[in-house]
């Protein structure tokens, strides 16, 4: 708002050209029952063998657009079903041909945090020499100063992105960016650099469904993981095995598949990995380059052949198919063999298929996103939304007003999830740990506040400048008849949660009952409030 | 941003028949026990089980109340050292006179600000301890950095919480329900403000935040009061039937039970008036809140409560002004809360610490203010702690900088009250050891 942003006229709908919006062949059939829980728990399938096109249904693009993505529009659902899987997995995956703003690198200011100049760094030398307390205290207030005001622009650069994940039309870009985010997860808090941030962040753009390989070299030369992880400050005779020991543990093989001394001499082929302002420096003389061994190699390695011989590990391909299949697929283990045993399975072939393809990620991933073992009922509508997933899905797919970027971005801080900020280098953990008495609150009232803008005491001010035009979305969701509530309810509970369930059903029927049957903006919206304040509306 | 919690109407009362009126078969109204009951339940046998020691005449369910004062509080102008001749030269506006200071004893020579004559009453009757200048290694003057120092006990302000780290290992590893599927992360920690302290925030442990408790609720409610039934229909039903309970969707509706129970409890305890008046202030009104929850029992043991301001770079008063007002607010306060657990016979349970990020510089700035400095006081409330002084308080002339050279380390207070008073194993909890400050003077 402050912000001058304008909803309306940004492209938040995956480009999908061919269908209009207000009729829906496919509307979702109204009498779709709830599957009872099978008494008998027959294994699920473990195939990565592409599911089969002429079973490929609303549920199932509703399905993909959520987990390759943040969830999809009525509209968007319709057309990805009306493509079928191939079509839709490629349009996913190869995002490049979609235009989108390229990020510029003045999006932001590189110069707050910048390092001294000689000059600079003299003058200080000098009063500190001096016992001159007044210019001493002077230079630390405009230091403290440059940090107030570099803190104001991390602020930015989260809404910058939130924005960016909202509006953009190819979700897979930014479900990547957030992925590894949380996967090479660097805190601003502690390097206290907004730029460097930023910069981090377009690596993870850049390489988001590119080679993990590529990534994991650059990792070592991006100067906020360098900041993060105490790597500037390590040295030939004095290894930091800061970034050794999380390269490994978190970033690729997985506690137990290293030992103490890969820590070590890692560190050492670490050493004189640096950067000066923004950009990465090799610190010759800071570099040990004696012989190491690494994994089993050896050889006067480098930061280049550690990350080598790490790719070479067979732990890696492993650890890094298992995480990806965590966030997009399921938690595991879960405890119930029949699932937790074809994950495994897929896990595996997702490894093999890493290695198959010189940890090449698009193949990998259309493989996955195309495959039987995705679209298990007991896959579907099981994994719990993380709150981007939450903040963004619900603006993408319900096509809210934004109203308050600031707003959405502290109301994810409040769920667990302050974007820049994860809680440690291990990143979020995700599934169930998102949910608590408080987050579940929150959770409910961000909807509540996206919907209405409803705020604690009474309406956000643009409140009724910005309404959620509800009667709209409800003509995208298919053609009904006047007081048609049952339909009308039927759609929006597929439309929202993937399924009706009886319980819902008659809350909302009831719901539409009180107020005489009348679909308007206040009836729809009430049945919305109510839909996304159910339990089963926190997952995808 | 608690303001995403909210609205007015009070909700259906709950009762344990409405909940079981749901026609739930046996086996899933195990698993639809609300987490925080049956957590409860096992908090009491796990403090049994390791043995805890009780302090006499001090129950188990031990409360510690956090008062955070946020900004930098002014340390040589809370505790005076009017003894000093090198206090009054480095603040010839800003000192108090020596007549004014309420002294902490006969032969001391420092003493509490005379507006913090609540608290005076407190260290009168054996109920105040009085650290001096706490501190910790290489000072850090930025609010937002030495704030993250104060609340993760690490001296690069990274890392999870302290209180929340407490939670994490107290309540043991990951709790399962009683099908064998991962229970809800352990309830954390209660704040009263607008935003989640990070000291409450652990790996798994996450506080409940809130400005003011008719705001831990759905706001839809308020949007249309009609919307508040059947919104208890769907949140209050526990895990509806046909639902797999080991399924994430089991484990959201037993959630929103949870939520639903916690939020009624909360808002309950609150709206109890508290037996005895406080005054008029913010830090007042927090701490009635406070109050009330834990006479309702409300199961957490930890509460944080804010009172900022003390940013005091220009006008900051001597006897009487800016500071001295906000030295009222925090004596009253807490007075008057230690009247009211003692009315509820909840005073021997509750022990009060207050901090501040920093202090500020030994000599006053050129507008009638002080700049951030270092070491400051804290100080203990409550009728179990060790009254008095403890520490030493630093030079006012051998300084660092210009500011005071710290004499104990924040990290050996927190390891004193994680360890005597919440009876956690503290160098598990601050990763490190810390000699630990002997704080409990009953036992």
């Amino acid at each position: 708002m402050s912000l001058g942003y304008q909803p309306d006229s940004s492209p938040k709908s995956v480009q999908m050209p061919g269908k209009s919006v207000g009729t829906n062949p496919n509307k979702p059939d109204v009498k779709h029952p709830t599957p009872p829980v099978p008494q008998t728990r027959k294994p699920i399938s473990a195939s990565l063998a592409p599911m089969k096109p002429d079973k490929w249904s609303y549920d199932h693009a509703r399905h993909l657009l959520w987990r390759a993505g943040f969830g999809g529009s009525a509209a968007q659902i319709e057309t990805v079903q009306g493509w079928g899987p191939s079509k839709a997995v490629d349009h996913l995956l190869d995002f490049d041909a979609i235009p989108f703003e390229k990020v510029a690198p003045d999006t932001f200011d590189a110069d707050i945090m910048r390092p001294l100049n000689a000059e600079e760094r003299g003058d200080i030398a000098k009063a500190r020499r001096m016992g001159d307390e007044d210019s001493v205290a002077r230079l630390r207030a405009q230091r403290q100063e440059a940090e107030r005001v570099d803190r104001q622009q991390m602020r930015k650069v989260q809404q910058w992105w939130l924005k960016r994940m909202i509006e953009t039309p190819r979700p897979l870009e930014e479900k990547m960016t957030l992925f590894w985010h949380g996967h090479f997860a660097t805190n601003y808090r502690t390097i206290e650099d907004s730029y460097h941030m930023f910069q981090q962040n377009q690596m993870f753009r850049t390489h988001a469904v590119g080679n993990f390989g590529k990534l994991l070299y650059e990792i070592i030369r991006d100067p906020a993981m360098i900041a993060y992880l105490d790597n500037n400050d390590s040295r030939k005779g004095k290894p930091n095995e800061n970034l050794a020991r999380e390269l490994m543990e978190l970033f690729s093989l997985g506690v137990g598949n290293y030992g103490e001394n890969d820590i070590k001499e890692g560190a050492r082929a670490l050493t004189g990995y640096s950067f000066y302002d923004d950009e990465f420096t090799f610190q010759k003389q800071n570099h040990d380059d004696g012989g190491k061994a690494i994994l089993g190699k050896a050889g006067k390695l480098d930061g280049d052949g550690f990350v080598t011989a790490i790719l070479e590990n067979p732990a890696c391909p492993r650890f890094i198919a298992a995480k990806l299949y965590r966030f997009f697929v399921a938690d595991r283990p879960t405890g119930r063999p029949h699932i937790d045993k074809p994950a495994d399975a897929v896990v595996r072939e997702l490894a093999s298929s890493l290695v198959a393809n010189r940890y090449e990620l698009k193949p990998v991933l259309k493989r996955l996103f195309l495959s039987e073992h995705f679209y298990q009922p007991e896959i579907m509508r099981e994994q719990i939304k993380s709150p981007a997933e939450l903040v963004v899905g619900a603006v993408r797919s319900l096509d809210a007003p934004v109203r308050d970027l600031g707003t959405l971005t502290d109301a994810m801080n409040l769920m667990g999830q302050n974007i820049f900020y994860p809680p440690s280098v291990k990143g979020w953990d995700g599934g169930r740990s998102w949910i608590n008495t408080a987050t579940l609150f929150i959770r409910q009232n961000i909807l509540c506040f996206l919907l209405t803008g409803k705020m604690p005491h009474g309406f956000d001010p643009l409140a009724k400048s910005e309404p959620f035009d509800a009667t709209a979305f409800v003509r995208g969701l298919g053609d009904f008849k006047p007081g048609d509530t049952a339909a009308v309810t039927a759609a929006l509970l597929r439309f929202n949660l993937g399924a009706a369930g009886d319980d819902n059903t008659r809350t909302v029927m009831d719901w539409f009952a009180s107020r005489k049957n009348k679909l308007d903006d206040d009836t729809i919206s009430g049945a919305l409030l109510l839909i996304t304040a159910m339990p089963e509306y926190q997952l995808c | 941003m608690d303001q995403f919690n909210f609205s007015g109407n009070v909700p259906m009362a709950y009762t344990r028949r409405s909940f079981l009126g749901h026609g739930l078969i046996l086996a899933s109204a195990a698993a639809t026990v609300p987490a925080f009951i049956s957590r409860s339940a096992l908090g009491m046998n796990a403090a049994a089980a390791t043995g805890v020691t009780s302090l006499s005449g001090v129950p188990q369910d031990r409360v510690l109340v956090v008062v955070q004062l946020a900004g930098g509080n002014d340390g040589l102008n809370t505790v005076v050292p009017f003894g000093d001749g090198a206090y009054y030269r480095a603040r010839p506006s800003l000192a108090i006179p020596a007549k004014s200071v309420l002294k902490l004893g006969k032969n001391a020579d420092f003493g509490l600000h005379p507006q913090l004559s609540g608290l005076n009453d407190l260290y009168d009757q054996g109920q105040l301890s009085v650290i001096l200048g706490v501190g910790y290694p290489n000072p850090n003057r930025s609010h937002f950095k030495s704030m993250d120092i104060w609340h993760t006990a690490d001296t690069t302000g990274t890392g999870t919480g302290w209180l929340g780290r407490y939670f994490d290992n107290d309540c043991g590893g990951k709790p399962t329900d009683l099908l064998g599927a991962p229970a809800q992360a352990p309830m954390g920690g209660i704040s009263i403000g607008r935003e989640a302290p990070l000291a409450l925030k652990g790996a798994k442990a996450q506080p409940i935040g809130f400005e003011s408790a008719e705001l831990f609720q759905w706001l839809g409610k308020g949007v249309d009061d009609k919307l508040a039934n059947p919104y208890d229909q769907v949140n209050r039903r526990g895990t509806s039937p046909g639902v797999d309970p080991t399924s994430s969707a089991g484990f959201l509706m037993r959630t929103a039970l949870d939520a639903q129970i916690s939020s009624d409890q909360i808002r309950k305890a609150v709206s109890q008036k508290p037996l005895v008046a406080y005054p008029g202030n913010e830090l007042a009104r927090q701490l009635a809140m406070v109050s009330s929850m834990i006479r309702a029992g409300v199961p957490t043991r930890v509460y944080y409560v804010t009172l900022g301001g003390f940013d005091t770079h220009a006008g900051q008063g001597g006897e009487n002004g800016r500071h001295a007002q906000l030295m009222q607010q925090l004596g009253s306060s807490l007075k008057a809360f230690y009247a009211d657990l003692k009315a509820q016979g909840n005073d021997t349970r509750v022990l009060t610490m207050s901090f501040s990020e920093f202090g500020r510089r030994v000599s006053q700035n050129a507008s009638g203010g002080t700049d951030h400095g270092t070491a400051a006081p804290m100080f203990l409330a409550g009728p179990m702690v060790r009254p008095g002084i403890i520490g030493d308080q630093p030079s006012l002339t051998d300084l660092d900088a210009g500011d005071l050279k710290y004499k104990l380390d924040f990290r050996g207070i927190y390891a004193g009250v994680l360890g005597q008073w919440l009876k956690a194993d503290a160098s598990k909890v601050l990763e490190g050891s810390y000699r630990a400050v002997d704080i409990i003077g009953k036992t």
